[in-house]
């Protein structure tokens, strides 16, 4: 069977692929979102962060025996308070200065961190195998579903939305989207905004760390793999909008199936779709589909 | 009359390498409502902002319920029951009005409930659900004011609550700020509207150059009218 000329399985196997990369876009692109609506930093270290994140599982699987599970909920929390350290003893200096001094002192730190792993681990990625539970899949008739890669954009789906009923229909997420406001107001009011900013960023850092746990099985775990990711993400980004939760997670994956779908009709064009449309999307809109001038 | 709810001694505040308060010194008793008078520029709004601990630097005493606060971050100094609206409202635009209104936390008990805020300012109960910037300038007043009547802080800060509003709300917020007195509230008030500060305030302070002038009692008011208006320029 065809559809516009394409047989069924290789249009839903792209689409399939589009899916998941357009997960870790998505989950990539929101705790970026996260950090920027409220620190006003850009943080370029989200992709060095994803990979220790991926390294992490590996490391605790190899090193400690604890396998995919475990890495799941150790993980994002080892990294996560590794970007608390960065954060108060770092990004904190930097507040009050140009976004352009967060960009730079982030995108050294990735370089150093992509450094220490590459010096140690080489370039060569390491295999990481998928957990006993979720391997195998599914013939649905048209197309083959690989048990693991339902599990992630299932899993990233929940943990996308759960983050934005977080911030848009809780308390505590009323509170961060006025300290991103108005922060000096919102203290005043008796919140402790520099802890709120500095868990805030913990949590962004957390969501990276726990995309590269759920990467590592796909894609191989190797020091570049935030690095190759990291400026699609940003394009995501920019085209949802600075800032905004849901431009992130609706442009992650819609620009993940955009980009299987071009791999599908028109090869040539599947690496660079995705910047055609920021492009545009920056002459038009340029707060983004989603975002509000600042 | 009451204890000694607040005390300022010899307050300097700065903004960057701006000296803008040069030793204010002046109290508020509980239960009262004084109010700050002065020319633009004068220094009242940085005033308040001292009082909660958001300007870049600041020096000398804010004593509240005879605590120190000048060394504590702005939001400790909220909890200690002193709460604050600015001139420009600081409403926030990603919140709806129930949680602009719902935002700032109770510090202490004896806040007013929801009901009690919506039987002042009934138009708070109607808009809800709506953005909280998309409200009159009005009524964004009454969601200011509103909000921090909820959570429990006895001191109550207002910065020129009455700008730019019509007559017959500037009249609304007058008799919210004669009830809040009556039900125990602590008032310090800055105002440009001096006619309009003249028939609530127990005392006047006077704010020239960043340091208090004169202090006039709310009964020695018409007999001192003439100095009172050549301070304001009025």
């Amino acid at each position: 069977m065809e559809i516009f000329g394409v047989p069924t399985q290789a249009l839903f196997g792209q689409l399939l692929i589009g899916l998941i990369n357009g997960s870790f876009y998505a989950l990539l692109s929101l705790g970026l979102a996260v950090i920027f609506g409220l620190l006003n930093i850009i943080n370029f270290t989200h992709g060095a962060q994803y990979m220790l994140g991926a390294f992490c599982a590996y490391l605790l699987l190899e090193k400690l025996g604890l396998g995919y599970w475990w890495a799941l909920v150790i993980a994002p929390v080892l990294v996560g308070a590794l970007g608390i350290i960065i954060e108060r003893t770092m990004l904190k200096q930097l507040y009050k200065l140009d976004h352009l001094y967060g960009l730079l002192l982030t995108f050294g730190l990735a370089l150093v961190i992509q450094g220490v792993f590459r010096n140690q681990y080489g370039s060569s990625g390491q295999p990481y195998a998928i957990p006993p539970a979720l391997a195998g899949g599914h013939n649905l008739g048209f197309m083959f579903l690989p048990t693991y890669r339902a599990w992630v954009i299932v899993a990233s789906v929940v943990i996308c939305f759960g983050t934005w009923f977080l911030i848009e229909r809780t308390k505590l997420g009323s509170y961060l989207r006025a300290a991103t406001e108005n922060p000096e107001l919102v203290q005043a009011f008796g919140i402790n905004v520099p802890r709120m900013i500095t868990l805030t960023y913990g949590f962004g850092v957390a969501l990276a760390a726990l995309a590269g746990v759920m990467a590592g099985p796909i894609y191989q775990v190797s020091p570049q793999m935030g690095a190759d990711l990291i400026i699609v993400v940003f394009a995501v980004v920019v085209i949802g909008g600075m800032g905004s939760i849901m431009g992130s997670i609706l442009t992650g994956f819609g620009l993940g199936v955009l980009e299987g779908l071009t791999k599908v009709f028109y090869p040539e064009a599947s690496n660079t779709v995705i910047f055609i449309v920021m492009a545009l999307v920056l002459l038009v809109k340029p707060a983004g589909l989603f975002g509000t001038q600042k | 009359m009451g204890e000694i709810l607040l005390a300022i001694k010899n307050l300097n505040a700065w903004y960057g390498e701006s000296h803008i308060l040069h030793g204010m010194d002046f109290e508020v008793r509980e239960g009262e409502v004084v109010t700050l008078l002065g020319r633009n520029g004068a220094g009242k709004t940085t005033t308040l902002k001292s009082i909660m601990g958001m300007v870049g630097k600041r020096q000398g005493s804010v004593l509240f319920r005879n605590r120190e606060l000048i060394h504590l971050a702005s939001n400790r100094i909220a909890r200690q029951g002193i709460a604050f609206c600015p001139e420009e409202r600081g409403i926030f635009a990603s919140l709806d009005v129930e949680e602009n209104l719902l935002l700032p936390p109770q510090v202490a008990a004896g806040g007013l409930g929801l009901e009690q805020i919506y039987e002042l300012f009934p138009n708070l109960k109607e808009r809800l659900r709506s953005q909280g910037t998309k409200l009159s300038g009005g009524e964004q007043q009454m969601l200011a004011i509103g909000r921090i009547l909820r959570t429990g802080a006895q001191l109550l800060l207002l910065d020129e609550p009455t700008e730019g509003l019509a007559p017959v709300i500037v009249q609304q917020i007058g008799r919210t700020i004669e009830r809040l007195k009556k039900e125990g509230f602590t008032i310090l008030l800055v105002e440009q509207n001096f006619r309009f500060a003249q028939k609530l305030a127990d005392r006047h302070y006077i704010v020239e150059h960043g340091r208090v002038v004169e202090m006039v009692p709310g009964a020695a008011l018409e007999a001192n009218m003439h100095r009172v208006h050549e301070y304001l320029g009025v």
